[in-house]
């Protein structure tokens, strides 16, 4: 791949990224969460055309403009989210689409030969160790069997170059295990296969070479065995930048929230949090890190009592010191309680806020149940009004308050979600990924507020992705690692990477 | 006084329209278009395959059965493709809302089909009294002749017109098609996920133009099966009544299997004339209340395939939901 | 397999930005094309003048003060139940059982009628059959109401084989009721005694319809606007996981609205049985299930467009019974037009929600708009 240049809208999301592949080997793509992975890969699989630059294989130049045509070339990607058709079984979905199949044309009305693909769908199951049952349904199977159904459906096509987008994240470690068994038989059979990833130690454990990627650009290239997880993490996370954020020093830091133990399963029954404890302190920021899909949506979904949990205790310390157990409230017993709880989702739009009502009516889905001045009725100038403060308060770019939040650009959206949260006076506020998609402007005014809300003795929660950030901004980072606490460190003293290493699990071995 | 022998060819022949109506809505479907406009579709074949054959009776010409019997259906398919085409580029292409749509089209095809079963006469200038397509009817009723002597097994297997076994193969065929071709797992996953469709290189909108359009014509037959063979071509407005939405009811019925809509269908048909059977002495009410089981049956079948949540009895994922690639 | 990568010819995009007066433009537009092609249509269908079906058509319409009220009543009727759907369709459940839960009332009016007409005082049968009325509508909206909040079992399908149940039992109950013996219809309940008869307001006969139906609007207009219900149930629509972040129990608010949606229709249904009609059929009710589903949806939930849109088709179909007099034409015709114009206010929704760009045409996104 030469050059290669990819933008959405005003971001860019690669920017001239030069990058070999060979034959015959296994390349890990590292990479903190947006920095360009995933998009590269998928205009080497056709779901994205490049802005600039070209793809060659085999030294000649080449147009991938659908997933069909990486096909052809024999690229094949195994997404995040699969794209199986449910009630189908597997052999069904393996050979959907397929015009011709092992060299036989299939007729579009003759017989589809179901008994030919699963033998070839076995023959392929047993040269790579692979565990499948043609005629299982889709529905029936766990995430590593539907993972299983992806990759057998890009061998079955004939693919040599084969794409894992994050392949882990939803394995267990035995499960795991299993599938680098798998690829390291595809890689003898002289397949290629490359791997998205950001944890180190699957880098270490089954490539042969690293790649790096950061903010886009792309970094450099390390023969695994001559490199060490201190090297890799140095090159993924980049030095230390000074943002300058302020820190207030916490005063009157008394335990608000306290998490004791706490289990909790995902609607499939994948383990999402594992035992996890920790305490919110009032007037302190209490960052979390991690890779993500560790656990942080679960973690603040289940305080927010929109997850049931399996096992623990969420206490929540009244000021008078008084203890209640939130676990098995809705928000609205929460509420009821008298717990006034904030909380900034990740899905600003699909959860926090209803993308097609005006600022107003955003503002009034906190309020609209206090009593109006007629029993029944929504109050509607108090929310007005509150839009109207949030707007000008915190800078809102709008053409009205009676624009839909879906015309907002990102930053003005979520200062709406968190102007409102705020507006609650809450005695907890969680936040997740505040500053995602935001400039630098909209990032340092949430900065401010959170700080402010901090000041005003608020627990906050605030989950992030940008380690600078966290290391700026925190008084404590608890550090989550496939939904398990790998350690809580001190924001003033901690360095990037450290906490780094504790994101990906190499501290508890190495950095002890 | 009850016979099975003259009770289950009559339930059969009752079951036809059905059928077909049925078959065509579940093609519909399956493509993950909920098309409310079927109802509507119908009568458009119906109506259409009756204007072709009046014109034809009344020509003058001399009448050849062959003919009389193409023409009927040729223009029925036509009416009903029409239609499809309608719905298709609403839905598929302008991403409209199949409900609204389907009920436009429903508004739109009982209104044509009764405004020309109503004026066609004057319209065109012709002086007979009403439609009765009495030549066309009967080359639509052809039996195999000797069915009638042959005794139970003659009456209850053979009695029937060619479009009844017609109409009970195109069912097989499409249940084969669905379940056993590559077109027919192509277009199941077009109905269930789109998106994977998409990404497996399947075009999704050829897909629901073809199922759509293909669907529509086998229920316009469905309509004209019902005025030249069961009604022996005597149009009379609102006649049809509410069999097309028992057509959709017999989708969920059959929880969108074909073959299993044959059996199906017959028993929405006997039921829809068991009363005439059933000794109710002067209770003629009571017909009304058998008229309603095939849409309470349908109701329960619904509840039950919810509650149970087995996943091959779901309706199509997609079913109702225009799909737009940028959208992910 | 070598292919050429082109560039489509052309590419759709969802709109950002489109002002409100756009929107109307456009909707505009597209029904006077209708209109056109219904011109065209009906010439070539009927031989006739257009200008001259359309001139009749209003004659049909506005002709005389008869006309004008008919006209006001068929508007209202029809307006009550897109009202009575709208709280429905904006919470995004398909409920196409208008008519059903229409019927439910009807049936539950004449039967009080019918049953109660020696036993009490006129008055007291009016109390008593509107209540009942608004029950069974009630009762009929919630039965699928309660499926989908609990089992999410199919709304569309359900409330729509529960408008036939309906219609089936109204059959029933005409046999049951009929009178004379063996006419197979009801005939004027209480043709005499009027009892249960809803009182005629100065004079007019429609009038009641008319000042419930603008009650019954402005009603929704402020439940749908102001109250915390009507705030509730748009969430619900537009965001279940914002439901469920806020508090909402989703649940709840599905039975709860389409309780109040089946006790509208109800309440049309007894204004037809008690108000207008003083019988029951079973084509009463008429397809304005239907149709009053499209006059919501086409209206956007907006009273005024409910108003207009209503009047739009009620204009067609009261039009087209006019031309059928007037030149020995099935009456049917308005349906004809009236799904013309459908299509093409249904079709003028993409051109609202997408943007068109052309291969080769690098103009700006204001330049085109």
């Amino acid at each position: 791949m030469r050059n290669i240049t990819k933008t959405f809208g005003s971001i860019v999301a690669n920017n001239k990224v030069d990058l070999d592949i060979y034959k015959g080997e296994i390349l890990s793509l590292l990479g903190e969460n947006g920095s360009g992975k995933t998009t590269l890969m998928n205009m080497l699989s056709g779901i994205y055309y490049p802005d600039e630059g070209e793809i060659l294989i085999d030294g000649k130049p080449v147009q991938i403009s659908s997933p069909k045509d990486a096909y052809d070339y024999g690229i094949g990607m195994i997404h995040q989210h699969f794209k199986l058709v449910n009630i189908f079984s597997a052999a069904q979905n393996i050979i959907l689409g397929m015009e011709t199949d092992q060299g036989v044309k299939n007729s579009r009305f003759g017989k589809l030969d179901i008994e030919r693909a699963s033998k070839r769908i076995r023959e392929i199951c047993d040269l790579y160790g692979f565990d499948v049952d043609p005629d299982q349904k889709v529905y029936d199977m766990s995430v590593s069997q539907k993972q299983t159904v992806e990759i057998v459906k890009v061998l079955y096509r004939g693919a040599d170059i084969l794409i894992l987008d994050e392949p882990t994240a939803v394995l267990t470690p035995q499960e795991t295990e299993k599938l680098f068994n798998v690829l390291r038989n595809m890689k003898a059979d002289g397949k290629t296969v490359i791997i998205i990833t950001h944890k180190l130690h699957e880098v270490e454990a089954i490539s042969d070479r690293v790649a790096i990627l950061r903010k886009g650009e792309y970094i450099g290239d390390l023969i695994t065995s001559e490199t060490n997880a201190q090297e890799m993490t140095n090159m993924m996370v980049g030095r230390e930048v000074k943002l300058n954020i302020d820190r207030p020093e916490p005063k009157n830091v008394k335990p608000r929230i306290k998490i004791k133990d706490m289990t909790v399963r995902s609607e499939d029954g994948i383990l999402k949090l594992d035992h996890v404890s920790f305490t919110a302190n009032t007037g302190e920021v209490l960052g979390i890190a991690g890779i993500s899909g560790c656990g942080q949506k679960e973690l603040l979904e289940a305080i927010a009592g929109l997850q049931p949990i399996e096992k623990g205790e969420i206490i929540y310390v009244e000021d008078d010191g008084s203890e209640t157990n939130l676990v098995g409230m809705d928000p609205l017993e929460i509420d009821k309680k008298g717990v006034s709880l904030a909380f900034v989702p990740e899905d600003r739009l699909g959860m926090g806020l209803v993308a097609n009502m005006n600022l107003a009516d955003n503002m009034m889905l906190r309020s609209f149940r206090r009593k109006g001045s007629i029993a029944g009725f929504t109050d509607r100038k108090t929310p007005w009004e509150l839009a109207e403060k949030v707007v000008e308060e915190l800078e809102v770019v709008t053409p009205g308050i009676e624009t839909p939040v879906r015309r907002l650009s990102g930053g003005n959206v979520q200062k709406v979600l968190v102007g409102r949260e705020i507006a609650m006076n809450p005695t907890v506020l969680m936040s997740a990924y505040a500053v995602r998609g935001l400039d630098i402007n909209a990032s340092y005014t949430i900065y401010d507020l959170i700080n402010q809300q901090k000041e005003r003795g608020v627990a906050v929660i605030f989950v992030g992705e940008d380690l600078d950030v966290l290391l700026e901004l925190s008084d404590r980072i608890l550090v989550l690692c496939g939904g398990k606490v790998s350690g809580i460190v001190d924001g003033r003293t901690a360095d990037k990477n450290s906490v780094g290493l504790l994101m990906t699990k190499v501290g508890g071995d190495a950095v002890g | 006084m009850f016979s099975l022998v003259t009770f289950i060819p009559r339930a059969i022949v009752q079951s036809i329209p059905l059928l077909l109506g049925c078959v065509g809505e579940t093609l519909n479907e399956k493509s993950g278009s909920l098309n409310l406009g079927i109802p509507g579709v119908m009568y458009v074949g119906a109506i259409c395959g009756v204007i072709g054959s009046f014109m034809y009776e009344n020509s003058g010409a001399a009448f050849s059965p062959v003919i009389g019997l193409l023409i009927p259906i040729i223009c029925c398919m036509l009416g009903s493709l029409m239609m499809g085409l309608i719905f298709c580029f609403l839905t598929v292409t302008l991403r409209a809302n199949q409900n609204v749509t389907g009920l436009a089209m429903t508004t739109f095809g009982v209104g044509f089909g009764n405004f020309f079963g109503g004026s066609i006469i004057k319209l065109t200038g012709a002086e007979v009294p009403s439609i009765a397509l009495s030549a066309t009817s009967k080359a639509f009723k052809a039996t195999i002749p000797f069915a009638s002597k042959a005794g139970v097994v003659g009456k209850l297997l053979l009695s029937y017109s060619f479009m009844t076994y017609v109409a009970i193969a195109i069912a097989i065929i499409t249940h084969y098609v669905l379940k056993r071709t590559r077109t027919g797992l192509e277009l199941r996953a077009v109905g269930e996920n789109p998106a994977t469709a998409d990404a497996a290189g399947i075009n999704i909108n050829r897909y629901k133009y073809f199922s759509i359009c293909i669907g529509c014509m086998i229920a316009g037959i469905g309509g004209l099966y019902y005025v030249l063979d069961y009604a022996s071509g005597v149009w009379s407005n609102d006649a049809f009544g509410d069999r097309g939405w028992l057509a959709i009811a017999l989708v969920i019925f059959s929880i969108w299997r074909p073959n299993w809509a044959i059996w199906e269908s017959m028993l929405f048909g006997g039921l829809y004339i068991l009363y005439l059977y059933i000794p109710t002495g002067t209770n003629f009410a009571v017909k009304e209340i058998y008229k309603m089981f095939p849409y309470i049956v349908t109701i329960i079948v619904l509840i039950a395939i919810s509650i149970k949540n087995k996943h091959e009895n779901q309706p199509p994922e997609a079913l109702g939901l225009p799909y737009f690639r940028e959208d992910r | 397999m070598d292919k050429q990568k082109k560039e489509p010819l052309i590419h759709i995009t969802k709109r950002k930005m489109i002002s409100k007066k756009q929107e109307w433009a456009i909707r505009l537009g597209s029904i006077v094309i209708a209109l056109i092609v219904c011109a065209i249509v009906t010439t070539i269908t009927t031989h006739l003048n257009p200008i001259a079906v359309y001139a009749s058509m209003w004659e049909g319409s506005f002709g005389t003060e008869r006309k004008i009220w008919a006209l006001l009543k068929e508007l209202s009727i029809l307006l009550m139940i897109s009202v009575a759907l709208a709280p429905s369709f904006k919470m995004k459940f398909w409920n196409l059982g208008g008519g059903g839960q229409t019927m439910a009332g009807v049936l539950a009016t004449a039967a009080c009628m019918i049953t109660l007409a020696d036993k009490m005082p006129s008055g007291a049968i009016m109390f008593v059959s509107f209540v009942s009325a608004l029950c069974a509508g009630a009762l009929w909206a919630f039965i699928p109401a309660f499926c989908k909040a609990k089992w999410n079992t199919n709304e569309t399908l359900f409330t729509l084989m529960m408008n036939y149940v309906a219609t089936q039992l109204v059959a029933y109950y005409i046999i049951i009721w009929e009178s004379p013996k063996g006419s197979g219809k009801i005939g004027i309940i209480n043709p005499n005694t009027e009892a249960g008869w809803l009182p005629v307001i100065a004079g007019k006969q429609y009038l009641l319809v008319v000042i419930s139906a603008i009650i019954v609007t402005i009603f929704m207009y402020i439940y749908l606007r102001y109250t915390k219900h009507g705030y509730e149930l748009s969430v619900v629509g537009e965001s279940q996981n914002t439901a469920k972040y806020v508090g909402i129990n989703v649940g709840k608010v599905i039975v709860r609205t389409l309780i109040l949606t089946g006790l509208i229709c109800g309440f049309v249904g007894w204004l037809l049985v008690a108000g207008t009609d003083h019988t029951m059929t079973t084509t009463i009710e008429s397809g304005r299930g239907f149709l009053g589903v499209m006059v919501a949806w086409l209206a956007h939930f907006n009273p005024i467009g409910m108003v207009l849109s209503g009047l739009l088709l009620v204009f067609m179909s009261r039009g087209a019974g006019e031309i059928s007099t007037t030149f020995g034409l099935n009456k049917s015709f308005g349906d004809i037009l009236t799904g013309i114009i459908l299509f093409f206010v249904i079709g003028s929704e993409f051109f609202i929600n997408y943007q068109i760009h052309f291969r080769k045409s690098h103009r700006k996104e204001g330049a085109d708009v």
